[in-house]
């Protein structure tokens, strides 16, 4: 796993939830995954496709999600499953919304699809390639589990390359 | 939430009528919370691109809110084919992809102005005001209260 790909999630994930809670996060369990991603919670799962290609998931528990949404709507929300999916996705959506604008200005052209609901219980076990990042965002309402796995296109990287060259 | 001196239409002194589009219920209601302590209304909701041209036909909004990635058709497409229609849409497009190509694309196609998501309530004001002045229509609205 290459860090200069990372790094934009990391930074873009402290960044959207210490601004919309309205407190620092800390990042523990940095852990390379091996074994097939196991669901903590309820999972939005956003893929990527171009120059830079995977996925990467947000995993909350219901309550957390409930706190998290409260915290970024200023009020106090009544748990629902609809409030906890939506806040699940649109969470994703922002923080790699925030990193791929980062990857963009340096120059990696992709594409980023909607957020979707994972609802299996376990994903697809990461390639050696494709191996995965797991880290655990611990906030106030609670812990916030991102899994990264991305590579770089082949042709992509070469062309990027000769750009950059 | 923070409330602002509400920003409102100069030639009747109505309330500004917005249409937020995102495929987010939560984005959207997000929005309109923002929005509402404006002082705005909000006159319609859209969660893709195809229902937000439906939606601006029908309620004539004085500015539209619009996300860019979205299902059916994106928010750029959108809203390029409103402002063909429409030439005086007054358009913000409010995403997390805030990219520079992205933002240029947005702007060459007839949006007014791009907010990056999550958006501070701040942020999204001062862009409320300054877009309802672009064509003198709005009053009011100093600093926020």
């Amino acid at each position: 796993m290459r860090m200069e790909l990372i790094q934009p999630f990391i930074n873009s994930a402290d960044a959207v939830l210490a601004q919309g809670l309205h407190a620092p996060t800390t990042v523990d369990h940095l852990t390379m995954e091996e074994q097939a991603y196991r669901r903590k919670g309820v999972a939005a799962e956003v893929c990527l496709s171009g120059e830079i290609e995977g996925r990467i998931i947000f995993d909350l528990d219901p309550d957390t999600a409930v706190r998290v949404a409260s915290r970024f709507a200023g009020a106090e929300l009544p748990s629902s499953d609809d409030l906890v999916r939506e806040t699940v996705c649109e969470l994703a959506n922002q923080i790699i919304g925030n990193a791929v604008t980062t990857l963009n200005d340096q120059g990696f052209h992709f594409r980023v699809h909607p957020p979707s609901l994972h609802t299996s219980e376990h994903g697809a076990k990461s390639s050696e390639d494709t191996e995965a990042l797991v880290m655990c965002f611990n906030t106030e309402p609670g812990k916030v589990f991102m899994n990264v796995a991305l590579r770089y296109h082949p042709q992509g990287v070469n062309e990027h390359a000769a750009i950059a060259g | 939430m923070e409330q602002f001196a509400p920003v409102k239409r100069s030639e009747d002194g109505q309330p500004v009528r917005y249409l937020i589009v995102d495929d987010s219920v939560f984005a959207r209601k997000n929005l309109a919370r923002m929005v509402e302590s404006f002082g705005g209304q909000v006159a319609g909701e859209a969660g893709d691109g195809v229902t937000a041209i439906s939606e601006y036909d029908r309620v004539s909004p004085d500015i539209v809110l619009m996300d860019i990635t979205m299902p059916q058709m994106e928010g750029i497409e959108a809203a390029e084919k409103i402002v063909r229609e429409h030439p005086q849409a007054r358009i913000v497009m409010v995403s997390s992809v805030g990219y520079q190509e992205n933002i240029v694309a947005a702007l060459q196609r007839g949006a007014r102005h791009f907010v990056q998501k999550p958006v501070k309530p701040e942020v999204l004001y001062e862009v409320i005001k300054y877009v309802m002045r672009e064509d003198g229509v709005a009053r009011g609205a100093g600093a926020g209260a």
